[in-house]
């Protein structure tokens, strides 16, 4: 786990695969996912809704409802421990104090009955066994943090005075709360106007730098992640299509699902107007287990091997890897 | 035809909304969605209507098409004004103007089969019936690239992008000249939002329709409009050429909006200089005195709080209300 030279590894999730037994049929979640994450480094997941990049981040958490959904199989290594083998009271010791979470809604995660202290003192009293004041006294420093002015008249506000964008400050004041090591943000600018969006990414971006924090930022939106992370996966269908450093990935996208997703935004900075490059067909149905690869009904380089055989992740060149079997740039078949 | 002519005249519109307090339900106030907004949509154009939630954009596009009574002002459709016409006069210029709504889940009623929902305009205004409006409907589905073999199917069975083409096929049943596109694509998921928008180009150049959008998304405004406006706490901060407008911004807010979204491109992002503003739009229950943006502005000064900006025209076809520029 812990490496000697440069970044040790922090996360290291293997072959992570998760189900959901519902009246329609199962759902194949996610399908097999592996990833690493270095101590310090911003990662980006990307993918449309249903893709699976929530459910792999809520499954490393046990946090998947059980029923409907089964962890079927996979590993989840943090700190030495599988996250995925832990019981109830060990994986609660590491959710909010070591790995910590925020989401898109902050009014439905936040409670509507208890106020800002309470809620936010709730974690320090239960993980770090603070006191009343200690706990008050840490609250507004948090709050100051995550920039709340005057901290100490909103303590007793409940969350509906608080605007939107307050109110994911006050969310990710909690997720501070016992200074994580690692903080997963899902969707949390989605529900978000575009200048509070940025005030968000801009806060995070400084905690990030200001707490040495590791951060996951899960997001439709390849803008943000543009801006935030170092390095980006790319779901489709419950499975990890594409990863790379962030800027080899948007000067080099390489698998077709990709090359589709950034063909597919209108530009802000430029007045040309080229007709948007628009993925075919409709998002992939997650009932049936795929054979071959998942995007090949939609994909305008499918030829015959990808109608029966998945393609693995394969090395692009230096961290780079897609799990593709057609080379776009070349025009041919990839050997593999 | 002149290239120019003017289809939809919106002139010092007002939309207000009271508020009720107390037992007796007395009026206190009124939230101020839409406040003296003036544009023009000239035949053949998209207008982009653009700002942030609260804004008024969806108020002034419900107003505009009748669904809420104006309380000021007035909009002209081809030299008629709609805030004047009633009963059966209206439902006539309904059919002109058509509407397509954000929500593609809740737009569409569930025990009606597609057929239906797409024949529904035409039986209501009595343009066809029977076998003739199903053919139609089936032609509908043809043109916004929907099997027509689906006619008989619930909009359950059909996905965000399909039933918002369900919507399109509906909004076209009666050959309208203006569509108001309330948000059409920001439910649905980005590779099926560029499919949306094609389509709506399509139509646009294959029927001639004239379009006013109304969107959060800036990038996608700048991709589909000629001419956009800029909405702030229920008034127009700024309107121009789509080339003016995102080359050229000249209104605080403007420039602030535009700076905040993030480019899908790590390289430019990097070198961008951004406005981050500071705190929450104001409630328009209340907005500041003088102009409405000055709480937010990085450069409000006194006379912002004092004066409401006027609306000028500072270059040809481009319009600003602020004090500084």
């Amino acid at each position: 786990m812990v490496s000697g030279n440069g970044r040790s590894t922090l996360l290291k999730v293997e072959d992570l695969v998760t189900r959901f037994y519902t009246p329609e049929g199962v759902v194949h979640a996610v399908n097999g996912v592996s990833f690493d994450l270095a101590e310090g480094e911003t990662l980006g997941v990307v993918g449309e809704s249903g893709c699976g990049k929530s459910v792999t981040m809520l499954s490393i958490l046990q946090l998947i409802a059980r029923p409907p959904g089964k962890i079927e199989r996979g590993h989840a290594w943090f700190d030495g421990k599988d996250l995925l083998n832990l019981s109830t009271d060990q994986i609660r010791d590491v959710r909010g104090s070591r790995i910590s979470m925020i989401f898109q809604d902050p009014m439905t995660s936040l409670n509507p009955v208890l106020t800002i202290e309470q809620q936010i003192a709730e974690s320090l009293i239960l993980h770090l066994r603070m006191n009343k004041q200690q706990a008050r006294e840490r609250v507004i420093e948090l709050l100051e943090l995550v920039g709340i002015p005057e901290a100490e008249k909103h303590l007793h506000d409940y969350p509906h005075q608080f605007s939107g964008g307050m109110r994911q400050r006050v969310m990710i004041a909690i997720a501070l709360a016992c200074n994580p090591q690692i903080l997963v943000a899902d969707e949390p600018t989605t529900a978000l106007d575009v200048t509070i969006q940025a005030q968000i990414v801009d806060l995070v971006k400084r905690l990030r730098d200001e707490l040495k924090m590791t951060v996951i930022w899960i997001t439709h939106d390849l803008g943000v992640v543009a801006r935030l992370a170092q390095r980006v996966i790319v779901m489709y269908a419950g499975f990890i299509i594409e990863e790379a450093q962030v800027k080899e990935l948007y000067a080099n996208p390489t698998h077709p699902y990709t090359i589709g997703l950034l063909g597919s935004l209108p530009s802000l900075t430029t007045d040309e107007r080229k007709r948007l490059t628009a993925i075919p067909g409709l998002p992939p149905v997650l009932l049936e287990k795929p054979v071959g690869c998942p995007f090949a009904v939609r994909c305008n380089y499918a030829f015959e091997r990808c109608q029966h055989e998945n393609p693995p992740l394969l090395s692009i060149g230096g961290t780079h890897r897609a799990a593709c079997w057609w080379d776009v740039q070349e025009g041919r078949p990839r050997n593999a | 035809m002149p290239e120019n002519q003017v289809l939809l005249k919106v002139d010092h519109l007002v939309k207000h909304f009271p508020v009720y307090r107390g037992v007796f339900q007395r009026q206190v106030g009124a939230v101020h969605a839409v406040d003296d907004i003036s544009f023009d949509v000239r035949r053949g154009e998209t207008f982009g209507l653009v700002g942030e939630s609260g804004c008024g954009k969806t108020t002034a596009g419900r107003t505009i098409i009748q669904l809420y009574k104006a309380t000021a002002g007035h909009i002209y459709f081809d030299d008629v004004d709609l805030t004047k016409v009633k009963g059966s006069d209206m439902r006539h210029m309904r059919r002109r103007i058509q509407m397509i709504f954000q929500d593609p889940y809740a737009s569409l009623n569930p025990r009606m089969s597609i057929a239906d929902i797409v024949s529904e305009p035409m039986i209501i205004h009595g343009v066809s019936r029977g076998k003739q409006a199903r053919e139609r409907a089936a032609e509908l589905l043809n043109i916004v690239q929907l099997n027509p073999g689906f006619a008989n199917r619930f909009p359950h069975e059909f996905s965000g992008g399909q039933r918002q083409r369900i919507g399109i096929a509906r909004a076209l049943a009666l050959n309208p000249e203006l569509i108001i596109c309330d948000e059409p694509i920001s439910a649905l998921d980005v590779s099926i939002q560029a499919q949306i928008i094609n389509l709506l180009e399509d139509l646009q150049k294959q029927l001639g329709l004239t379009y006013l959008f109304i969107a959060h998304d800036l990038s996608v405004v700048r991709h589909i409009s000629s001419r956009v406006a800029v909405m702030y706490l229920g008034i127009i901060a700024e309107l121009a050429s789509v080339k003016d407008l995102y080359n050229n911004p000249l209104h605080p807010y403007t420039q602030a909006l535009l700076s905040a979204v993030p480019v899908p491109n790590p390289a430019i992002e990097e070198k961008r200089q951004r406005i981050i503003l500071e705190g929450d739009v104001p409630s328009p229950v209340n907005p500041p005195s003088g102009c409405r943006f000055r709480t937010r502005c990085p450069l409000a000064k006194e006379i912002c709080a004092e004066l409401v900006p006027e609306w000028r025209e500072v270059s040809p076809d481009h319009w600003v209300a602020c004090h500084l520029v």
